[in-house]
């Protein structure tokens, strides 16, 4: 399934002081980063698009589509968090089988597709492993192993990998690459990391107090004109 | 990232089943007083006069057995809380601090045979008793009873919530308390002496409230007119006299007092469904000297002996009953049967509900997104604890009432008892439930959403592995507090639907005494067993 395009219409959304506004569109099948200060709405945009949070006023359009008033599994949307996306108690293929089926009820291609996507991402023969026996860095491997089952046109990655090392987040960064390459779906990923941006994404969101400051190819964000906002975070000074 | 756990601020699902959880124990508090108000209206000079001063001499006994039994509670448990504390390293002392738990696990019921299986008039210490007194052993029916039964089960309870008071005094206090090398006196006036006194007002009125609505202990151990408390005259106007009249002033009396009393606790800050949280082996700075080291042992050895003599008292009078033939009396067995079923549904219905309410509270607050919290969700938090103000015998009296206007009563025990116990087992239910489910539903919710693992799937998929441990635990306490329970059975029950607590009641006032003694160990043991499997699951989450 290739990608779809995002928008955000006018979306005003409050958390008790904070009034956070949003009007923006991705583009089918690019790759975005979102970027900001702690607290300037990043997660936010993130979950007004999966569904988690409600905009007070504007809509959300997928494909065109007004996506407001559906519930998070009804979106054409997969979502991987910082931590916290597998369920402790159930095995890796039930964990990427859910993508499937979400009451598990899976026939034998879905196993085969599973047992595939698990493969696909490094972790083939830990079909039976809990995640509690799996480092960091496997564990969102295999949450990117349920992207792949599920295949939705649209993938949020809400600072994936801020928990790995170096090393490890280049090679994430990778798979990501080659993955997007084969599903050309659309990616939208929050991250503090300039360098993630650069060798990953076709275009930066940077925010600031909950409103879009700059909306550009990634390259001319950091670049040498960058926005006073952007230099202040980047601590590059004038 | 923001610091906020998003939450699924969308129309929380888990509302609606909440509801229909306060809804059932509305329509439980309800029915009940539109039982009494049908009556009221229709008899109001009937009900009025039904005060009369044996009314008043009944309610001024009610308070006054509580208020004594609260003093000869708490305040021998400051002591008993403050020698446990000073000694944290003894052999025994887990085995004392857990054995202090087992009076709230036994059925009152059992509990106070158990105390007139020692102190009656044919008591195992009725001869050492004559001996001491110089003259023959008369027993101990009556307030003296009464008192003897609260306070063995209050002074344990006390004793291990002013333990719990001490343990939450901050390390760093007793570190610098021994580096300033205090001696005991100081301690206890500068570090200890604050935190129980602190304390104290909040369990008091607990220990108060729970002896002003005992039922069971009065009914046995009471004597007649002269020891009789409103729960127990409200029983006897109904299953005694059938005088719905006079049952209503009595019920209206009972829940104006108990609900004054739940206002001071309230206002006091108690914990209202008891459960405490000890530290076994605790790391201290102590240093009792040689004599405050000898009266600690001797009230410690006094405590351990009081709390441990009924329940040995019971072992071995039970165990001189003839068990073989209880064993093959076909009366027992339908009891023994009855019970089971009726403990088993009332666990699964307090689950059920308990469930609901911790579900809705917590996707409440989930979707609020901060701000105060509205109504159904505070109703959802507290709402159970309500159901205590009102004592299952005044529920059971209030429905007994209305029903008998439409079906025969004692057809109805079943449901009634499976209904009310639930709804009394709540409180304890969802302190068993609620830190699994919360700390549960903040790891999966979202997760669950995003992926539309919903209703039944999610039960199946989700919520059951991760709440199993916690479930059954509820479900146990649940299981076994309904199975020892004598409320309502007593007002419903008949020839026809008996419970193990209801044959043991009968068997006891047709002074067959031995028979008794053996059911209350029959019954001790089945819901000892429950709690302690309740306890082991407990440590088995997820």
């Amino acid at each position: 399934m290739s990608g779809q395009s995002v928008a955000l219409r006018e979306v005003v959304f409050r958390y008790e002081e904070m009034v956070m506004r949003f009007d923006l569109e991705v583009l089918d099948g690019e790759i975005v980063a979102v970027t900001g200060p702690s607290g300037s709405g990043k997660s936010t945009l993130l979950n007004l698009i999966a569904g988690f949070e409600m905009p007070e006023t504007g809509r959300v359009f997928i494909a065109g589509q007004d996506v407001t008033g559906l519930p998070p599994g009804k979106r054409p949307v997969s979502m991987v968090f910082q931590e916290n996306n597998l369920f402790g108690h159930l095995d890796l293929a039930a964990n990427v089988g859910l993508g499937r089926s979400p009451s598990l009820r899976l026939s034998e291609d879905d196993r085969i597709d599973v047992a595939r996507a698990l493969e696909r991402v490094g972790l083939g023969g830990k079909d039976r492993r809990k995640p509690g026996e799996l480092s960091g860095g496997e564990r969102q491997r295999a949450a990117l192993a349920r992207v792949l089952v599920r295949d939705r046109p649209v993938l949020l990655l809400d600072e994936p990998f801020a928990s790995l090392g170096p090393a490890l987040r280049s090679d994430m960064l990778d798979l990501l690459r080659d993955l997007h390459d084969e599903a050309g779906m659309t990616v939208l990923m929050v991250t503090h990391n300039p360098g993630d941006a650069r060798v990953f994404s076709d275009r930066t969101v940077f925010l600031e107090n909950g409103a879009v400051i700059a909306f550009a190819p990634t390259g001319e964000i950091f670049g040498k004109d960058a926005h006073p906002a952007v230099r202040r975070y980047l601590g590059s000074g004038d | 990232m923001t610091g906020r756990q998003p939450g699924l601020s969308r129309a929380p699902a888990g509302a609606g089943t909440g509801l229909a959880a306060l809804a059932y124990l509305a329509v439980l508090a309800g029915g009940a007083f539109l039982g009494l108000a049908v009556v009221a209206a229709g008899d109001l000079e009937g009900a009025l006069g039904a005060v009369d001063p044996y009314m008043l001499r009944v309610a001024r006994f009610t308070l006054w057995q509580a208020a004594l039994s609260t003093l000869l509670s708490v305040i021998p448990a400051l002591f008993v809380a403050r020698a446990f504390f000073r000694h944290p390293r003894f052999p025994g002392r887990r085995f004392a601090i857990r054995l202090f738990a087992l009076p709230l696990a036994i059925p009152a019921l059992v509990a106070a045979l158990g105390v007139l299986a020692l102190y009656g008039r044919a008591g195992i210490a009725a001869p050492a008793l004559a001996w001491l007194s110089g003259d023959s052993w008369s027993g101990i029916f009556g307030l003296s009873g009464i008192l003897l039964a609260h306070v063995f089960f209050n002074l344990p309870l006390a004793t291990r919530l002013f333990l719990e008071a001490l343990d939450a005094v901050p390390d760093d206090r007793w570190r610098l308390a021994s580096q300033l090398s205090m001696g005991a006196r100081p301690t206890f006036r500068i570090v200890e002496w604050p935190a129980l006194r602190a304390a104290t007002p909040g369990i008091a009125a607990l220990v108060f409230m729970l002896c002003a609505t005992s039922f069971t202990v009065v009914l046995t151990l009471g004597g007649g007119p002269r020891a009789t408390t409103m729960e127990v005259a409200i029983y006897q106007a109904l299953r005694f006299d059938f005088d719905p009249a006079r049952a209503v002033a009595l019920t209206a009396l009972q829940v104006t007092l108990t609900a004054l009393i739940v206002v001071a606790i309230a206002r006091l800050g108690a914990p209202f469904a008891q459960e405490t949280n000890i530290t076994i082996s605790p790391r201290r700075y102590l240093a009792p000297g040689w004599l405050e080291t000898l009266l600690n042992a001797v009230t410690l050895s006094a405590a351990i002996a009081f709390v441990a003599g009924p329940i040995a008292a019971t072992v071995i009078a039970g165990l001189s009953a003839d068990l073989a033939r209880l064993a093959g009396d076909p009366a027992v067995h339908r009891a023994v049967a009855t019970s089971l079923v009726l403990s088993f549904l009332s666990g699964l219905v307090a689950l059920a509900l308990s469930f609901a309410l911790v579900r809705s509270r917590q996707r409440l607050e989930a979707a609020r997104q901060g701000g105060a919290p509205g109504l159904v969700e505070r109703l959802s938090d507290n709402g159970a604890s309500l159901i205590l103000v009102v004592p299952a015998v005044v529920i059971g009296a209030g429905w007994f009432i209305l029903l008998h206007y439409f079906v025969n009563v004692f057809a109805v025990a079943p449901v009634m008892v499976v209904a009310v116990n639930a709804a009394m087992a709540l409180p304890f239910a969802m302190r068993a439930l609620r830190p699994a489910h919360d700390a549960a539903a903040a790891r999966h919710d979202r997760l669950a959403a995003s992926l539309a693992v919903t209703g039944f799937a999610r039960l199946r998929l989700i919520d059951w592995p991760a709440l199993r441990g916690p479930a059954l635990t509820a479900f146990a306490f649940a299981m076994a507090l309904s199975l020892g329970d004598l409320g309502v059975i007593a007002l419903f029950g008949s020839d026809s639907v008996q419970t193990l607590p209801y044959l043991l009641l009968a068997r006891l006032g047709s002074y067959r005494t031995a028979d008794a003694a053996g059911l209350a160990l029959i019954l001790a043991t089945m819901c000892l067993t429950l709690i302690f499997a309740a306890e082991r699951m407990k440590g088995k989450a997820g």
